[in-house]
């Protein structure tokens, strides 16, 4: 599985990790959702640490779509929700 | 992985937006390059920008810097010569130029902290660029077109969500530039708008003026008191008769001003 973080690149995990990580993206997402930004601030750092300790950077000349996209470290909780909220963009 | 899920769709559909107006997927390889080739630019650019504010902020902080010095050096003058109340109107216009410098110190901090991400992601891309460009030709060298359809495709949605991602940086650093400039337009204004004039040497503060009156008052007085001095120390026969009979005239007018100098 490929993870980009923004202003990083691009990370290869392996799918057993998966379960971990969705925990954390749980957190992260709770966060988003009631707008608590110190929750958001940890929950993001645990996850983008989690990717950078299990995850293997991937070469430069290695061209794949990313399955998911993560902000960066140090992304404001409004500036995710303005990646979010993009207009016209989102499934469903 | 909800949130994200939702982020990687995102970026993905704009990456498809683009490829999707090309007939021959060769051409999509070029159209590709000629972006990250723009985008390589403007990130440069970026860089530029934000090291142009960060380098302003500096020279912002560095007048207000001798300017705050200068009032502390003015507050040891007027202590000396016993002007407690100018001493302390110096400390306090101090402290607030030390509070400016405190939160200019603070956007020069995150000004650097943007400059030096711009400047990783101008590397990171540049190294991208030079990888795909190598791609690219061997791509079109080996190109058959059953297989060429998925690797173009491959190639470029992969370095396309790189410019999404790149092209986010740029703007983000843009909207933290523009908001920072305007700040230090304000610090700008300050600065010539003559509540600083003193800064630029080009005028004197009331501070500076007061202290200069009261040193230069000193001066005199030392002067009178010499003169006296000498007087006193002259020949003192004859002068019995001249100070009886000029007395009254010269006291009036050394009265006042003693009353008059308060050093």
């Amino acid at each position: 599985m490929i993870i980009r973080i923004l202003g990083e690149g691009q990370y290869k995990i392996d799918a057993a990790q998966l379960a971990d990580l969705n925990e954390l993206d749980n957190a992260v997402e709770h966060a988003i959702s009631v707008g608590d930004t110190t929750e958001f601030r940890e929950a993001l750092s645990r996850l983008l640490t989690e990717i950078h300790e299990k995850g293997t950077p991937l070469a430069v000349d290695v061209f794949v779509e990313s399955d998911l996209v993560l902000p960066a470290a140090d992304a404001t909780l409004d500036e995710v929700r303005e990646y979010l909220s993009d207009e016209g963009l989102l499934p469903g | 992985m909800g949130v994200f899920n939702r982020m990687s769709l995102i970026f993905r559909s704009k990456a498809n937006k683009a490829m999707d107006k090309m007939e021959d997927p060769r051409e999509t390889l070029d159209y590709s390059y000629t972006k990250q080739l723009e985008l390589l630019q403007k990130v440069r650019r970026g860089v530029a920008d934000v090291a142009t504010s960060r380098k302003r902020v500096e020279l912002q902080i560095s007048r207000l810097q001798t300017e705050s010095d200068k009032l502390h050096g003015q507050a040891q003058k007027a202590l000396a010569v016993s002007r407690e109340d100018l001493a302390r109107e110096a400390l306090t216009r101090r402290s607030g130029l030390e509070q400016q410098i405190g939160d200019l110190a603070t956007q020069h901090a995150a000004l650097q902290a943007e400059e030096e991400k711009l400047t990783l992601a101008a590397q990171r891309l540049q190294a991208r660029v030079e990888a795909f460009r190598t791609k690219k030709e061997t791509i079109k060298a080996t190109y058959t077109a059953a297989e060429a359809q998925t690797r173009i495709t491959e190639a470029v949605s992969g370095i396309s969500e790189e410019l999404g991602d790149v092209g986010t940086a740029v703007q983000r650093a843009e909207d933290r530039t523009a908001e920072m400039q305007a700040r230090a337009g304000a610090v700008d204004e300050l600065l010539a708008s003559g509540a600083l004039e003193d800064v630029t040497g080009t005028a004197k503060d009331d501070i500076t003026l007061e202290l200069e009156r009261l040193a230069s008052t000193n001066d005199v007085e030392l002067e009178l008191t010499k003169m006296k001095a000498q007087l006193g120390a002259g020949p003192s026969a004859s002068a019995p008769a001249i100070e009886a009979s000029d007395e009254s005239a010269a006291d009036p007018a050394a009265t006042p001003k003693s009353e008059g100098n308060p050093a």
